[in-house]
């Protein structure tokens, strides 16, 4: 008989949450009458069937590996940064409002896209310690402040759109006017990806595994979050770490919305975030918050998502069946988790 | 109606909170259950108000076995509980926390309800407004709201845990009043408390618990001495005792005042001299855990001055209070104490001063294999706390503290601790005492204060004794003094 805590036993769990997961999609499918083997098949090749197809996997990696780790040290200090779509949202604002008033000073470009990034990560940091300010000072749960603070984001996105960034003549929703090509991030001849976002993205979630594995940062960060009125008690001036989470992973979701700007949109369009934010909760909740396993599922939701863009003109499905999958996937492996518990906690007793 | 209790077993993990358990009580009967906290009182209540089920054991309601699962089956059943904090809304009318667990279409009666509520409340002389939201009731109020909410959805059995806590004197004549009325009409009453004079003044009948057994059951008149003996059981010796002479004052309280929820503490004073230990006495809320925490600087106080060495602690921020050297290990090890999901050994790196930015993982280790072999820790380091026994949560939540503390304040040290266990942290604190670090514990023990202690300070709601010597006092004094009598 198979050992109830052994790891094998809960990989087999995640196996059954991932079938799941897919027949669940595969139904909803059905129900839309479209054929799930050639839905499937089409995402294959929409995500790794060219050498094109796999660099804009990676230019859609980037941003959510970034939002992903972030996302893992506010988790680790028991937060729900569900603000994390409005902190993307101003680093891009920032890295935007840098790019527009430097642009035609003297500064050697190179100077301007990393006072770009700088400001970004600033932007990022402002928006999410005004969450954390709410939260600890105000008592306003983080959840709700983060939500509030997403809607004033994509608004004074908006705003700066039709506004005072608007093009010459009338604004449009396809974003300010594109930045010179020597702004542009330097990207690989011919594809769309950037070696140096994907060293920023790497670099990044190395940083946080390091920061949760290794430093008395880390540590203390994750007893603030498994029991904050022990870890007062212990000693850790619990606000301040909590503070710190949300001061971080502003930075890092204020670096991927400078990417977005620096690297892939080249300018502020309304929806700059593309829901990598709140994507980046699922991946952290579908690898259960662990730092190691980030890069390779944030990768697999990147190429669900570019893999179903095809999907609409071929299938005439929405594309937003990715989402489906993503989103059932997260909810069957949570489900399954809990029936695992169950399972092991009715042995016990 | 009859009630019995037939029988009934309740184990909680290791603690057998209510073992073998028979209890019958007849029809008008007010009946105390008495019995020091942990004694498996509330256990009982919960049980037969469908809190909590029994392991075993039958519930018999006028001789027919009922099957009670929830607080609903219970009410449906006749049983209502009056729970000490009231388990009310207070945002909301008086009428309609009457409506709630009232079952009815979907569009309640108010002017029905608020009827029946006049009606009711004229038979007690209670006199609550309908329209009154429960936050502007006084606790007293809350609980006669309670008692004819109860009534109302057709309770019978009405139980009383520990219902003098927190109200006025005169609403306490009230409450007893409402209680011997109801009892005269065929209700059965039980009360559950620690308070002897309250139980005595009350009670038909008494039945004492302690450790998780009924213990006796009396009838008026009644002996006090004896329910305290019941209560606390009889002296066993302990080891030695090891007297410290010391007279160089560490800690000096002078009129202290703390405000805390419904417990209000007034102008303590007392001077604690180097390597002394003061045991803290009294039922659970009675204050001496709001006292403890003051001192740990947990809780600010509202008036007078706490001292360290000379020093003025008074309205310092915790972490102050840490670095002067006191340390504080509170009772919920799981909750306050430990972190769970993190190991032993990242327990001792978070109580350890932080060296560079990186862990050192090996050394942590090292530091670990050696504390758990010191402390006697059966556990490894990567063993989550969690999933150590009671005793070796204690232990190395001991294993935690800094060396040297100038004040280490202890939750009932020994809680749930075989005897070994408990002997071996004594040592440990005994120890420290030698150290010149002064110890003030609170214990549900008698014989633990008795023994361990230098002074003792008896907490009777709020209410706070001459430091007594320990020596020269019995569990009998110490009993009543307990239980509200000598204040």
């Amino acid at each position: 008989m198979l050992n109830k805590t052994s790891p094998v036993y809960k990989f087999g769990f995640q196996i059954l949450a991932i079938v799941g997961a897919l027949i669940f999609t595969t139904v909803v499918m059905l129900l839309a009458k479209a054929p799930p083997l050639e839905a499937y098949r089409l995402i294959v090749i929409g995500s790794v069937g060219s050498v094109g197809k796999i660099s804009d996997v990676i230019v859609a990696w980037i941003p959510l590996l970034l939002a992903t780790s972030g996302l893992l040290l506010t988790f680790a200090a028991g937060l729900w940064n569900i603000g994390i779509e409005g902190q993307i949202t101003l680093g891009a604002i920032f890295t935007t409002l840098a790019l527009r008033l430097l642009q035609d000073s003297a500064l050697s470009p190179a100077l301007i896209i990393i006072i770009g990034f700088l400001s970004g990560i600033l932007g990022g940091m402002i928006w999410a310690s005004l969450t954390g300010l709410l939260k600890i000072y105000g008592g306003v749960n983080e959840i709700f402040g983060g939500l509030g603070l997403n809607f004033v984001a994509t608004a004074l996105t908006i705003w700066l759109i039709f506004g005072p960034w608007k093009r010459p003549g009338v604004g449009s929703m396809s974003g300010t006017v594109p930045f010179d090509n020597l702004l542009w991030l330097p990207q690989v001849e011919g594809l769309r990806m950037s070696w140096w976002s994907l060293g920023i993205g790497l670099i990044g979630i190395v940083v946080v595994f390091l920061i949760l594995q290794g430093t008395y940062f880390g540590l203390r960060l994750k007893a603030v979050g498994k029991n904050g009125r022990a870890a007062f008690i212990i000693g850790i001036p619990t606000g301040k770490y909590m503070m710190s989470a949300f001061f971080i992973c502003g930075a890092f979701a204020g670096l991927a919305g400078a990417t977005q700007v620096l690297a892939v949109y080249h300018r502020l369009i309304p929806s700059i975030s593309s829901g990598y934010g709140f994507l980046g909760l699922m991946v952290a909740m579908l690898i259960n918050y662990q730092a190691l396993w980030a890069a390779p599922v944030a990768l697999f939701f990147a190429a669900l998502n570019i893999g179903s863009i095809q999907l609409p003109i071929v299938l005439k499905l929405d594309s937003t069946l990715s989402g489906v999958l993503q989103g059932a996937l997260v909810l069957f492996v949570l489900m399954m988790d809990g029936v695992r518990r169950r399972l092991t906690a009715k042995k016990v007793n | 109606m009859n009630v019995e209790l037939v029988h009934i077993h309740k184990s909680f993990g290791a603690v057998h909170a209510n073992n073998d358990i028979s209890l019958s009580i007849k029809s008008g009967v007010i009946q105390g259950i008495l019995g020091e906290n942990g004694a498996g009182k509330s256990t009982l209540m919960k049980v037969l108000s469908g809190f909590i089920q029994a392991d075993t054991g039958q519930i018999l309601l006028d001789g027919k076995a009922v099957r009670i699962h929830t607080p609903s089956d219970a009410i449906k059943h006749g049983i209502g509980m009056l729970h000490q904090d009231p388990l009310d809304f207070p945002p909301m009318k008086i009428v309609d926390n009457m409506l709630i667990g009232h079952e009815g279409g979907l569009f309640p009666n108010r002017r029905q309800v608020s009827n029946s509520l006049t009606e009711l409340q004229s038979q007690f002389g209670f006199n609550l407004d309908p329209e009154a939201y429960v936050d502007s009731l006084t606790v007293g109020e809350r609980q006669q709201l309670e008692i004819l909410r109860l009534l109302w959805l057709g309770a019978r059995v009405l139980i009383l845990d520990e219902p003098t806590t927190g109200i006025s004197a005169s609403q306490k004549e009230k409450l007893f009043e409402t209680l011997k009325k109801l009892a005269e009409q065929g209700m059965v009453i039980i009360f559950v408390s620690h308070k002897l004079e309250d139980v005595e003044g009350l009670c038909h009948k008494i039945a004492v618990f302690r450790q998780g057994c009924l213990v006796g059951e009396t009838v008026p008149p009644y002996n006090t001495d004896s329910l305290v003996e019941l209560m606390f059981g009889k002296v066993v010796s302990l080891d030695e005792k090891t007297q410290l002479e010391g007279s160089e004052p560490v800690v000096e309280i002078t009129n202290l005042s703390i405000d805390d929820n419904r417990i209000q503490i007034r102008g303590v004073n007392l001077t604690i001299n180097c390597g002394e230990v003061i045991g803290l006495a009294g039922m659970e809320g009675s204050g001496q855990r709001q006292f403890l925490r003051t001192l740990a600087g947990l809780i600010r106080s509202v008036g007078g001055e706490l001292r360290l060495s000379g020093k003025r602690m008074t309205g310092k921020p915790y972490h102050s209070f840490q670095t002067a050297g006191i340390s504080y290990v509170p009772a919920s090890r799981l909750e306050e104490g430990l972190i769970p999901g993190l190991s032993v050994t990242e327990h001792f790196i978070l109580s350890e001063d932080q060296s560079g930015f990186f862990i050192d993982r090996e050394k942590a280790v090292t530091i670990c294999r050696d504390r758990i072999k010191t402390f006697n820790i059966k556990g490894e380091p990567v063993t989550r706390v969690e999933a150590l026994s009671g005793g070796n949560q204690q232990r190395a939540l001991l294993a935690m503290l800094r060396t040297p503390l100038r004040l280490l304040l202890l939750e009932h040290p020994t809680r749930g601790l075989d005897i070994e266990s408990s002997i071996w942290i004594w040592s440990q604190l005994k120890d420290r005492c030698k150290q010149k670090t002064c110890i003030v514990f609170i214990s549900a023990d008698l014989e633990e204060v008795l023994h361990y202690s230098d002074r003792i300070l008896v907490f009777y709601n709020g209410k706070v004794s001459q430091p007594l010597d320990a020596a020269a006092t019995t569990v009998d004094q110490l009993g009543q003094l307990i239980g509200g009598k000598g204040f």
